[in-house]
């Protein structure tokens, strides 16, 4: 965390969303006026400064990540605007997940990963000394690839984030529960059976399941590790559904494989590829127009 | 032979070899499992008493073996011919080329006495404060109609005397220290002299009662006769059952069988554990298993925890490992003896020295008791539920554990809401598997507190009902006490077989309560290798 800056001075940031209970229309991020980049070193420049766009909240600064000897990113620099959908595309092993795992710094349970650069959330650098890891990972929810319920039930499942945080009060609990269901559109589904194992559900309900448990905890940031690519092509449609909802009240950061997903659900896509930041812009752009050759290579089907 | 290659490389040869190894084993546990049962079930039959006629005089009994001829030995047969008082011993062999005119007489009856082992013979009057009151088959008839009353009363005078006089005399002691303390200080309070006169009057008025119901006991005497003509008077007290086995139907012996059966479950033991009941020894057992596996499960669960979740992976941890597991190869005598020498004398001495040494020199923890024995037997099997429990803890799939933590759970909270919970069946496997070690295990208990004839038990109605310093008695025990140290061990063969069969079927139930507790745990987290 920089000096001088409290926890509690974040928190009223103003940049920090209040998701509210009642989905407000949605926001397309302002794209003009870009403020000053930040100097780059990569050999391809990026395509689209808008991304820069006037309300960001998060800031990726020069990261490089290595796992032991082998650096996995390479001067990652990225910002994402607040109530949009930032997909990351590129083939297995090019460190989309890697970067989304530093942004709530899950990377921080695997010993021999060493990180240089600065993630932003609003000013605050979340690999400075003293920042509360248990903290960001409230304000940074995630959806994790394979859906990963706990084997408690439908209920708890969506209330374990609320419980860890001390809360006991049912009516609190019952009130975010149910919020929390509607708006991974699960409520209509498991009402009648809050009791029941998460477990039971299907693969899709499962991985919604995840995504209302990520919410309850009313997150700024949603981080969605592949959710869709254990799903069969029903559920996954439900699921960019609700991503185009959840944008709404939400940021939403996204790795997929998956190029028309990517294409359908997003506002900006970054490609990376073999731990670089090759390109990054408005999707629409991105997959019409590519400023880069292997951009265009990939998203066309030639190579990864 | 290329039939043969290639039966041999669809691996049928070894799923056939696996097959008979498993049969092999099943065999095996299911002959043993059978054999003490067809030994031990059977006992309780009444058997046929047999009389007939030898060189030496008339024999009756019950056949118990047979030995064939062998080369300038003939052919044998024994007999149960019990009254070890009249003819010294309890068994005989005779030839059985000197049988003759083999007979099983209705009248014969076999009466299980409270001392000197079974009487074979015929009932031949009863008599009340010396006046004969019934002769011959009227006497039988008699003896079985008076006989539920007796044993009414004798039941009475137990109780009396174990939980009345028994509570009576640790008040009397209790005050007795009280007084004692109280001289050594300086004079003894009045109210509490007086309290001690209560007590001895009220202990004194016990007795007085307890005389009289004895006086009534003995009251009514009984004849019997034994075959070779010498009788014996027997107070009606001091009988237990009449077994008239050649009168009886099928239906009569079924319920003599089930009435030993249920005094074998639920009675104390007579004549030095040889006759009677084993329910002292069935409740030590269960009791000090429970007593283990309260302590053992957070032991073992708590330092595998450490050692799997928040160690560093390192030699060092790895060098524990082997240590851990190479603790489940000691000798359980080993663990015995470092069981005596620190809970029972160490641990045990101190807190005696610290909390009860008005009671010294006589111990109160500083000697052997169902605690120390449980705490022995707990860290005899905490390798196995470490063991166990890693294992477990490592099955929680990552996934759950980065969902719990990506929510914002520390990492204690994850260990605590979603680790161990994804973690407990196999920490239960770990138990059952400590349990049926535990239950099995005799000599670090012989060290620490196993007795042969615990005189009450760990668990009872007098303040404060659990009492965690008493001796105890224990079925694994008692199997080595009546099989191999007992006068009379042939007659209590059957009952070594009984208590083995019955050891087995503790550790089966107290298993099965696991395994509930487990699958229903397993709903509840929906499934897991464990």
């Amino acid at each position: 965390m920089a000096p001088g800056v409290s926890m509690t001075e974040l928190d009223s940031v103003p940049t920090v969303p209040e998701p509210a209970g009642i989905p407000g229309p949605a926001r397309e991020a302002p794209l003009s006026a870009p403020p000053a980049l930040p100097p780059r070193q990569l050999d391809i420049p990026l395509t689209e400064p808008s991304v820069l766009s006037a309300e960001p909240i998060l800031h990726v600064e020069g990261v490089n990540l290595w796992y032991g000897e082998k650096q996995a990113l390479f001067d990652i620099n990225l910002e994402v605007a607040k109530h949009t959908v930032m997909a990351l595309i590129g083939p297995s092993g090019c460190g989309k997940s890697t970067l989304l795992r530093c942004i709530n710094r899950m990377n921080d349970l695997i010993g021999s990963v060493r990180i240089e650069g600065k993630i932003k959330v609003g000013d605050e650098d979340i690999f400075a000394p003293g920042v509360d890891v248990i903290e960001l990972r409230k304000r940074m929810g995630m959806v994790f690839q394979k859906s990963n319920p706990f084997p408690k039930s439908i209920y708890e499942n969506v209330a374990y984030g609320l419980r860890i945080q001390g809360i006991r009060e049912r009516a609190v609990l019952d009130e975010a529960v149910e919020r929390s269901l509607i708006a991974s559109g699960l409520w209509e589904e498991v009402k009648d059976r809050l009791n029941e194992s998460g477990l039971g559900l299907s693969g899709g309900q499962q991985q919604r399941l995840c995504i209302a448990r990520a919410l309850a905890i009313k997150p700024e940031v949603l981080l969605m590790d592949e959710p869709c690519s254990a799903l069969d092509p029903l559920a996954t449609s439900r699921i960019e559904e609700l991503i185009f909802e959840l944008k709404r009240e939400f940021t939403i950061v996204i790795v997929t494989h998956n190029m028309q997903q990517a294409a359908r659900v997003s506002d900006f896509t970054a490609f990376f590829w073999m731990g670089k930041l090759i390109e990054v812009g408005l999707t629409e752009k991105l997959f019409t127009n590519p400023r880069v050759r292997m951009t265009e290579d990939y998203i066309s089907g030639r190579f990864g | 032979m290329n039939n043969f290659r290639k039966w041999w490389r669809r691996g049928s040869g070894l799923i056939w070899l696996s097959g008979a190894t498993l049969a092999l084993s099943l065999l095996m546990i299911f002959g043993l499992v059978g054999y003490i049962a067809v030994k031990g079930l059977g006992f309780f039959w009444p058997a046929p008493l047999v009389q007939a006629m030898t060189p030496e005089g008339p024999i009756l009994g019950m056949i118990t073996g047979q030995e064939h001829a062998q080369g300038e030995d003939s052919a044998k047969v024994q007999f149960r011919v019990g009254n070890r008082d009249l003819f010294g011993q309890d068994f005989r062999w005779i030839p059985k080329a000197d049988l003759r005119e083999p007979a099983t007489p209705a009248d014969a009856v076999l009466v299980e006495r409270r001392e000197y082992g079974a009487f074979i013979g015929r009932v031949k009057s009863l008599e009340q404060d010396g006046k004969p009151l019934a002769e011959g088959p009227a006497a039988l008839v008699a003896l079985g109609s008076m006989l539920p009353a007796s044993l009414a009363l004798q039941k009475r005078i137990h109780e009396i005397d174990r939980e009345e006089v028994g509570g009576l005399n640790s008040e009397i002691e209790a005050a007795g220290r009280e007084q004692r303390a109280a001289a050594a200080k300086g004079a003894v309070p009045e109210p509490l002299a007086r309290r001690v006169q209560q007590l001895q009057e009220r202990y004194a008025a016990a007795e007085a009662r307890l005389n009289g119901m004895r006086t009534q006991a003995a009251a009514v005497t009984v004849t019997l006769a034994a075959v070779d003509g010498q009788t014996k008077s027997l107070p009606l007290g001091a009988i237990v059952r009449v077994v008239p086995a050649n009168a009886l139907g099928l239906f009569g012996k079924a319920k003599v069988y089930a009435a030993r059966l249920w005094e074998f479950l639920w009675d104390d033991p007579r004549e030095s554990n040889t006759e009677g009941g084993i329910f002292p020894a069935i409740f030590g057992t269960v009791m000090m298993v429970l007593l283990m596996s309260v302590l053992v499960v957070p032991l073992g669960v708590m330092a595998s925890l450490f050692m799997r979740e928040y160690a560093t992976q390192g030699w060092l941890l790895r060098v524990l490992r082997v240590a851990v597991n190479n603790l489940a190869g000691v000798p359980s005598i080993v663990f015995g003896v470092f069981g005596l020498g620190f809970f029972v004398y160490g641990v045990g001495g101190s807190i005696d020295h610290l909390l009860f040494a008005d009671r010294l020199p006589s111990p109160t923890f500083g000697t052997g008791g169902i605690l120390w024995a449980s705490l022995t037997l707990a860290l005899l099997t905490v390798p196995v539920v470490i063991v166990a429990t890693e294992e477990a803890l490592a099955a929680v799939p990552r996934a759950q554990r980065e969902a719990s933590l990506a929510l914002g759970a520390t990492k204690w909270q994850t260990i605590r809401n979603v680790v161990l919970p994804g973690a407990a069946p196999g920490i239960l496997t770990g138990l059952i598997l400590a349990m049926a070690r535990g239950a099995g295990e005799v000599a670090p208990l012989m060290l620490t507190g196993v007795v042969k004839l615990a005189p009450s038990m760990p668990l009872d109605g007098s303040f404060p009902y659990l009492h965690l310093d008493r001796k105890f008695m224990h079925l694994g025990f008692h199997i080595y006490d009546v099989g191999f140290q007992s006068p009379n061990s042939e007659a209590a063969k059957p009952m070594v077989f009984m208590t083995a069969l019955l050891l087995l079927l503790v550790v089966v139930i107290l298993n099965l309560f696991a395994l509930r507790l487990r699958s229903r745990l397993r709903a509840r987290t929906g499934g897991g290798s464990f």
